[in-house]
């Protein structure tokens, strides 16, 4: 009996060790083999480099034009994560707090764009009516209305914590709806709002497609593009796209790395109630 | 009161922004799929059904990417979950370092598709590729194949990628669920001298169920706009073999002939639209039982 348990427990302890070396081999192919020399990495496997050639990231930066798409992929990220969280969570309390029929109706009809496919054809008449075709507003803007529903989601979930007795007693100290929700509510709501932000930042890092359809100068490129057409142009240095991919995914695996425990809850929220 | 406390413009901000961005599109588009819309002519003529027959004629390859669409998302439904499932049932079965697993498990699913298929295509090459020098490696030089230019095998290297990508996600939520379930049935059952199996069978399944529907849902939604990763790994080859709605809306797109694209996209903004409905519907339902 006693040595039954022990085989099964090896054997569980072997097999996640094996799926988590499956889950994590093609990260670290990328990181050997961005320290190689073109032909050592031409065939991409996990041979040790002879020498540490760091200096393939610096080839990469220039080549690349990468402090340019860093910074844009920064930039759109950011300001639309931040814009997107804020008036998020503005919706989400309102709409949580005041369920009327209308409202109710108007949280779904938000709430259902999680599912709603962008129309890319027609956004392009929208975003020339806006003035937004081309621009790094344009793209910062479409990505914030991106995230939005799957934050209210969030955001109104969380509200449910919040206990309402807040409202009245801010309101009888007569504080006003906006000092109301930013200086009681907003911070009750932070565990989710920075959820949120982690996740919109994410998931907006890691986007091209949108880049893909709209933007046409290289100048205003996010990582993700960048990397892509430098693919398409160093096909054959490895070594080099391996660099340029691990400076793309970086800030990621960091973000990740520190914020594992909001992603997570976060993911898993609205989808389990302990 | 509660107008004053909760004003309206907090709500209008959001709103305004969505509407403006993703729901007047979608119905714009709706009157557009009607048109020969195209970026060459000034002038938008009405020509009713046409590009719907266009799309469901069997003369173009429309179908084959809806079909192909639809055989991505069952396929990653079923796949994904019962691998996630698998995995979340190996981590909570007290394993040693689980949260270290955990963490090395979920990393596939915040790297960006895109990268991940630019790694894959030299991972899948035939002649240098990992898996391939594996095989030889190891003796089964048979079994090699050209994994993304073979017409039998590049759609299941494109599901196979994608699974690697997605089934930590679904692992992490599915494991959530699990921690969520009492430890008293397991308890009870094993006074009762439930085998293991009945115990997966008769508690854990039917109690992880909203958990499974979730997960369903967000495989559905995701399978149904696969774009990124058969963009990148075949772009649709050999041929047209593996395309997808979107490619194909993707092409139509750089062709200049937005007819026939938003007519495309007016369908799966049908289906999503009924299925997106139908879900939450789902959800609410299961939220408001507890």
């Amino acid at each position: 009996m006693m040595e039954n348990k022990l085989i099964k427990n090896s054997s569980q302890n072997i097999a996640i060790w094996i799926i988590s070396i499956i889950a994590i081999i093609p990260i670290l192919l990328i990181v050997i083999n961005a320290v190689k020399t073109a032909p050592e990495a031409s065939s991409m496997n996990f041979d040790f480099p002879s020498t540490l050639q760091f200096n393939n990231f610096m080839t990469v930066i220039e080549k690349g034009k990468l402090v340019i798409s860093f910074f844009n992929s920064f930039m759109y990220s950011g300001i639309s994560s931040i814009l997107c969280t804020l008036a998020s969570a503005m919706a989400a309390y309102v709409l949580a707090r005041n369920k009327t029929r209308f409202n109710r109706f108007l949280y779904l009809f938000i709430v259902m764009g999680i599912a709603l496919p962008l129309n890319y054809f027609t956004l392009i008449d929208v975003m020339k009516w806006t003035n937004l075709i081309n621009t790094r507003a344009g793209i910062i803007v479409i990505y914030m209305v991106t995230q939005i529903p799957f934050s209210v989601f969030i955001l109104y979930g969380f509200m449910r914590g919040v206990p309402r007795e807040l409202d009245e007693a801010a309101l009888i100290d007569g504080c006003g709806p906006k000092r109301l929700f930013f200086s009681v509510i907003f911070p009750m709501l932070q565990p989710a709002a920075v959820t949120v932000l982690i996740l919109s930042f994410l998931n907006t890092w890691n986007e091209f497609v949108l880049p893909l359809y709209y933007l046409n100068s290289a100048d205003k490129w996010p990582m993700t593009l960048a990397v892509y057409n430098f693919f398409g142009q160093f096909e054959q240095s490895w070594n080099l796209v391996s660099a340029d991919i691990i400076l793309t995914i970086m800030p990621v695996v960091i973000i990740y790395l520190l914020g594992q425990r909001f992603i997570i809850t976060g993911m898993t929220s609205g989808s389990v109630k302990g | 009161m509660t107008r004053r406390i909760y004003p309206f413009y907090f709500v209008a901000i959001v709103l305004c922004f969505y509407v403006v961005f993703a729901v007047v599109p979608s119905f714009m588009g709706i009157y557009l799929s009607f048109t020969d819309w195209n970026s060459y002519a000034e002038e938008i003529n009405f020509i009713g059904l046409d590009n719907y027959k266009t799309i469901f004629s069997s003369d173009e390859n429309y179908i084959h990417g809806i079909n192909n669409t639809v055989i991505f998302t069952i396929s990653t439904i079923v796949l994904k979950t019962v691998i996630g499932l698998l995995l979340a049932i190996l981590v909570n079965s007290g394993i040693k370092l689980k949260s270290f697993h955990r963490v090395i498990i979920f990393m596939p699913a915040i790297i960006p598709m895109l990268v991940v298929g630019i790694i894959f295509k030299s991972i899948l090459h035939p002649e240098y590729g990992l898996i391939n020098e594996a095989l030889r490696a190891i003796g089964l030089s048979q079994l090699t194949q050209h994994w993304l230019t073979d017409a039998d095998w590049a759609f299941k290297s494109i599901i196979a990628v994608d699974v690697w990508k997605g089934a930590g996600y679904i692992m992490v939520i599915l494991l959530a669920g699990l921690q969520a379930i009492s430890h008293s049935y397991y308890e009870a059952a094993d006074i009762d001298g439930a085998s293991a199996w009945q115990k997966f069978r008769f508690i854990t399944i039917p109690l992880l169920m909203p958990t499974l529907t979730v997960t369903t849902v967000l495989n559905l939604l995701y399978g149904l706009k696969v774009f990124e990763t058969v963009f990148v790994l075949t772009n649709g080859g050999p041929g047209y073999e593996t395309e997808v709605v979107y490619t194909q809306v993707f092409s139509q797109f750089t062709l200049g002939s937005y007819g026939v694209g938003t007519a495309l996209i007016t369908v799966l903004f049908v289906t999503m639209t009924v299925m997106g409905y139908f879900s939450i519907k789902l959800m609410s339902r299961e939220e408001s039982n507890e």
